[in-house]
């Protein structure tokens, strides 16, 4: 993975991010560390991707009162990010317009700080006062929708506040934070093999993407070099899980539009796929496959025909889905204009992964900054310029034929050898990167170890931490009972954003 | 038109028979009255909390919907309200930020209801166990008939633990 890691004042961070915005660099990541133990104060990170890879800034901060300038107004993806680093390490954004918590609800109470490394995760408090102030929107005829955090459908838990007139929704505000389960104080209480089990588990539908960035930031860290086999069965199973995803999500949005052939047919599929890959990768959605150090089975020969025959077969029946669908009249009107995000608004606010895909992003990890095995796939990115429900719906069509490609090429590429090897002790203080492409979009973990073959800090970003706040603009103008059908289209995780 | 239709009749019916009851996967002794069960067993409505997953089992319950499963054949049906429903499905560990929204989703299940706890995490905490902010498994915030191990449980698993949940159980009437 191409990246580097360099150390700013705080007083150089805002240049050092206005430059990186004007040379159209993104931000992916901002995270806190409390560094007491070895430096006597607190820490800021940043990961922004350039043309030449990925760059891990970090600045040291004081330990009384740790503060550096907010770079909301640079990267707006960063409101929620900084927001979240206060209410875990404490560390505060200077001359930020948005102060309000974010992950911190009833579990710990203000002036506790989660990831600092006085806080015990055996911490029990009373649960605290949970007032949020929310945006009011005022005038005439306008009203709330409180919606969740538990919510109609099988969805997971968030809350969302509407204001409406009439039908249509004229602003949206979310709430997050009610899945956090403290699971990157967890990791500090684990080694380096210890901490791959919890990496799948993040967020359970993106457990190969996490589970290969844990691995490629744990082989980063401990010079540990996975054999090649490893890495082409590794991307086999990336690709899967992409399809996997999508086929579900296009059976939804079928469904969100009252086409329930399209959840039959396409759940179908997808049943089809998972079975098949809990035999031969011993899971229906693969975690625990990726490990550090390779892969922990191997596929047979004949198993590798077997995927390629059912992928064949899901193939065809996929093309005459995408055809229906293409063709029906009745779904092609809820999908076309509705939940809009244009290119310039994704642009602006940092819109990323597929959903950035279907607004003219054109940015997929796999193209722009290849590993093995990429590097020899010539992987074609899929964009679409509308950015609504019908592009994000097209483009998941494109990237699952792409996928598919992939896959046969891949095996193609599956040269007998090792699949696994010996995770080298990490000495404490290395860092390791692993970045992927998800389905969703990528995944970043970063990691810095203690002595011990343990865990410092883990950091790991899940794409949605970016997207989540499209979704409040692709909402605007649209009616309420358009949301759950824009929703499903981005599809963003809320266990990996809460953590 | 034509292709929506051809499509139907070339897929056919791909539903399999639905698992047994087992007995091994229940917390508590049944509580529900014969009547209560005949009737649940008919048209069972659930409502789904997701505590504080991985979204895991919330993969599970989707493909429990596909057609191989066949639900609402079964006379189960998920319900988009509490008050709605007989039958709460609820997995992960209990995010302590979700602790009072899944007491509240309890308290305004009518009774009489059961409570099914889906995954690793429902019955034990999983990987994220207890800390300051995980109450661990569902059991320690509301009562649980059923749990069904599995990270996550296949399809039939949850199945097979919402089955159980309306079956007479060790009481035997029936």
């Amino acid at each position: 993975m191409p990246a580097r890691r360099a150390a700013i004042e705080p007083a150089q961070l805002r240049s050092a991010c206005e430059s990186a915005r004007a040379r159209n660099e993104r931000l992916v990541a901002l995270w806190g560390s409390d560094e007491t133990a070895r430096s006597g104060g607190f820490a800021l990170h940043l990961a922004l991707a350039g043309r030449s890879g990925l760059a891990w800034l970090t600045v040291a901060l004081a330990r009384e009162h740790p503060r550096y300038p907010g770079i909301a107004d640079i990267f707006p993806s960063a409101n929620r990010m900084q927001r979240a680093a206060y209410d875990l390490v404490g560390i505060h954004a200077q001359d930020s317009p948005d102060h309000r918590k974010w992950l911190r609800h009833r579990a710990w109470p203000g002036g506790s700080f989660p990831l600092r490394k006085d806080f015990d995760l055996a911490s029990r408090f009373p649960a605290s006062d949970d007032r949020y102030p929310y945006v009011k929107v005022e005038g005439e005829g306008v009203h709330e929708i409180p919606v969740g955090p538990v919510h109609a459908g099988t969805i997971e838990p968030g809350h969302f506040r509407f204001s409406i007139v009439g039908e249509k929704i004229l602003r949206l505000e979310e709430r997050l934070g009610y899945k956090h389960k403290g699971i990157e104080k967890r990791f500090e209480s684990m080694t380096l093999a210890d901490g791959a089990r919890l990496a799948g588990r993040i967020s359970g539908d993106s457990t190969v993407a996490f589970a290969w960035a844990y691995a490629m930031a744990a082989e980063g860290a401990s010079s540990t070099q996975p054999p090649r086999r490893a890495l082409v069965l590794r991307a086999i199973l990336l690709e899967i899980e992409r399809i996997a995803n999508h086929l579900g999500d296009l059976g939804y949005l079928g469904n969100d539009v009252a086409l329930a052939f399209g959840f039959y047919q396409f759940w179908r599929l997808k049943e089809d796929l998972l079975r098949l890959c809990a035999e031969l990768f011993g899971h229906r959605y693969l975690m625990d496959f990726v490990v550090p150090g390779g892969v922990a089975r191997d596929l047979s020969s004949r198993g590798a025909e077997r995927l390629l025959e059912r992928l064949a077969s899901i193939q065809t029946e996929v093309a005459s889905l995408r055809s229906i669908y293409d063709e029906h009249a009745g779904a092609q009107d809820r999908f076309i204009m509705t939940g809009q995000v244009t290119p310039e608004l994704a642009d602006r606010l940092g819109l990323c992964g597929m959903a950035g895909r279907a607004s003219g992003i054109g940015r997929d990890l796999r193209v722009d900054y290849p590993v093995p095995p990429y590097e020899q796939l010539d992987v074609r990115i899929a964009t679409q310029t509308r950015g609504d429900v019908a592009a994000r719906a097209a483009v998941r069509f494109d990237e699952f034929a792409e996928s598919l490609r992939l896959i046969r090429a891949l095996v193609a590429r599956l040269e007998p050898g090792e699949i696994k090897v010996p995770l080298a002790t990490a000495a404490g203080g290395r860092c390791g990167i692993g970045w992927t492409e998800g389905w969703r979009g990528d995944v970043l973990v970063a990691l810095e170890t203690a002595d011990g073959g343990r865990i410092h800090r883990l950091h790991p970003h899940d794409p949605s931490w970016q997207n989540w706040p499209l979704l409040e603009r692709a909402v605007m103008g649209n009616i309420v009972p358009d949301f759950p059908l824009i929703n499903k289209s981005f599809n963003l995780s809320y266990s990996g954003h809460d953590l | 038109m034509y292709q929506l239709l051809k499509q139907i009749a070339k897929t056919g019916i791909v539903t399999e028979p639905a698992p047994h009851a087992d007995e091994a996967l229940r917390q508590l002794a049944q509580r529900l009255s014969e009547v209560v069960l005949r009737h649940f067993g008919r048209a069972l409505a659930i409502r789904h909390v997701d505590a504080g997953s991985c979204n895991g089992c919330e993969l599970e319950i989707h493909a429990a919907n596909s057609p191989y499963y066949n639900l609402e054949g079964l006379g189960i049906k998920f319900v988009a309200s509490p008050r709605h429903a007989d039958l709460l499905l609820v997995t992960g560990p209990v995010a302590r930020n979700m602790e009072q929204a899944l007491r509240r989703t309890y308290d305004a299940t009518p009774e009489p209801k059961l409570v099914v706890a889906i995954g690793d995490c429902g019955c034990d905490g999983g990987v994220f166990g207890e800390s300051y902010a995980s109450c661990g498994r569902v059991g320690n915030v509301i009562p649980v008939d059923v749990a069904v191990p599995g990270c996550p449980p296949a399809p039939a698993a949850i199945l097979q633990g919402i089955l159980t949940a309306v079956s007479a159980g060790a009481q035997g009437f029936r």
